[in-house]
């Protein structure tokens, strides 16, 4: 089955890419948009959801610096 | 005394390691794809761009072969010393407190930085006092020291603290202006600048000398 994992910085953790990010906007025109945090996605394929906690726990995520999300298709 | 400097794929600043550790003991390389320190008694994880930094800086180069036997080096007690990348491996690893993050800056920073000794009686400082300065250059992209506020005063508490930016050279907002942290017995230390880059006047500073020098010293025959 097809798993997504979505990672993001911690809250209260100093994200520069996503306050990079909310000064371009308005340059852009997009005004507006605040909060903007930055993070990335794993998509997998696995046999076992069962494990994929586990999975984040140990390498894809690093808990102290970083929330994730686990979606199973 | 011996050294051994790991090198993983991606590895970049081992050989530098090795010639500062020659000045003060015996050096050779490890590779990171086996399970035997062949005898040494510290450990080196230099800097570089282990396993690319894919996912995250050091996620994949804790899972190693050698980093089993560098976990249990650091158990019974013998000194791991890593650089920069080695830092974030042995943060990522579980063996240093808190993690590194980008750069406050969004930029890679490579300059001479001042840090200033905060704990001087640790095998990595023991040829320093208590506030001296050292010369010492940085060159980074994930440097930025972070942990919990609470842990920050355990580490503050337990001299675990090694290094600090001087202020004005925190080059990564660090929390704290850290440079270079130890586990809680003090046998285990990570900084972010480079003092394998610094052991010879000719390339600006000799300074990062005296933390070799230091650990030479904790090991040499009573």
């Amino acid at each position: 089955m097809k798993a997504r994992v979505l990672i993001r910085p911690k809250a209260g953790i100093l994200d520069p890419q996503g306050q990079a990010v909310e000064r371009a906007l308005p340059a852009l025109g997009f005004e507006g948009a605040s909060e903007v945090r930055v993070g990335r996605m794993v998509e997998l394929e696995v046999e076992d959801a069962s494990r994929l906690d586990e999975m984040c726990e140990r390498l894809l995520a690093n808990p102290l610096i970083e929330d994730y999300e686990v979606t199973v298709e | 005394m011996r050294f051994g400097v790991v090198r993983f794929p991606g590895s970049c600043d081992e050989t530098d390691a090795v010639l500062a550790c020659e000045r003060f003991g015996e050096a050779e390389l490890l590779w990171h794809g086996d399970c035997d320190l062949r005898g040494v008694d510290v450990v080196v994880i230099p800097g570089g761009f282990s396993y690319g930094d894919y996912l995250r800086v050091g996620a994949i180069a804790r899972f190693s072969p050698v980093m089993e036997a560098v976990a249990e080096h650091a158990r019974a007690g013998g000194i791991v010393f890593g650089i920069c990348n080695g830092f974030q491996v042995l943060c990522e690893a579980g063996l240093l407190p808190g993690a590194l993050l980008p750069n406050a800056g969004l930029r890679f920073v490579c300059r001479q930085v001042e840090v200033e000794v905060a704990n001087a009686d640790t095998p990595f400082t023991r040829a320093c006092e208590r506030g001296d300065v050292l010369s010492i250059p940085v060159k980074h992209f994930t440097g930025r020291y972070y942990a919990p506020e609470e842990e920050l005063r355990g580490l503050d508490a337990h001299g675990q603290i090694i290094l600090r930016y001087r202020e004005g050279h925190n080059p990564n907002r660090s929390m704290g202006d850290i440079a270079g942290v130890s586990n809680r017995e003090h046998n285990v230390m990570g900084l972010m600048p480079h003092p394998e880059h610094a052991v010879d006047p000719l390339t600006g500073s000799a300074d990062g000398g005296r933390l070799f020098e230091s650990m030479a010293m904790a090991l040499a025959p009573a």
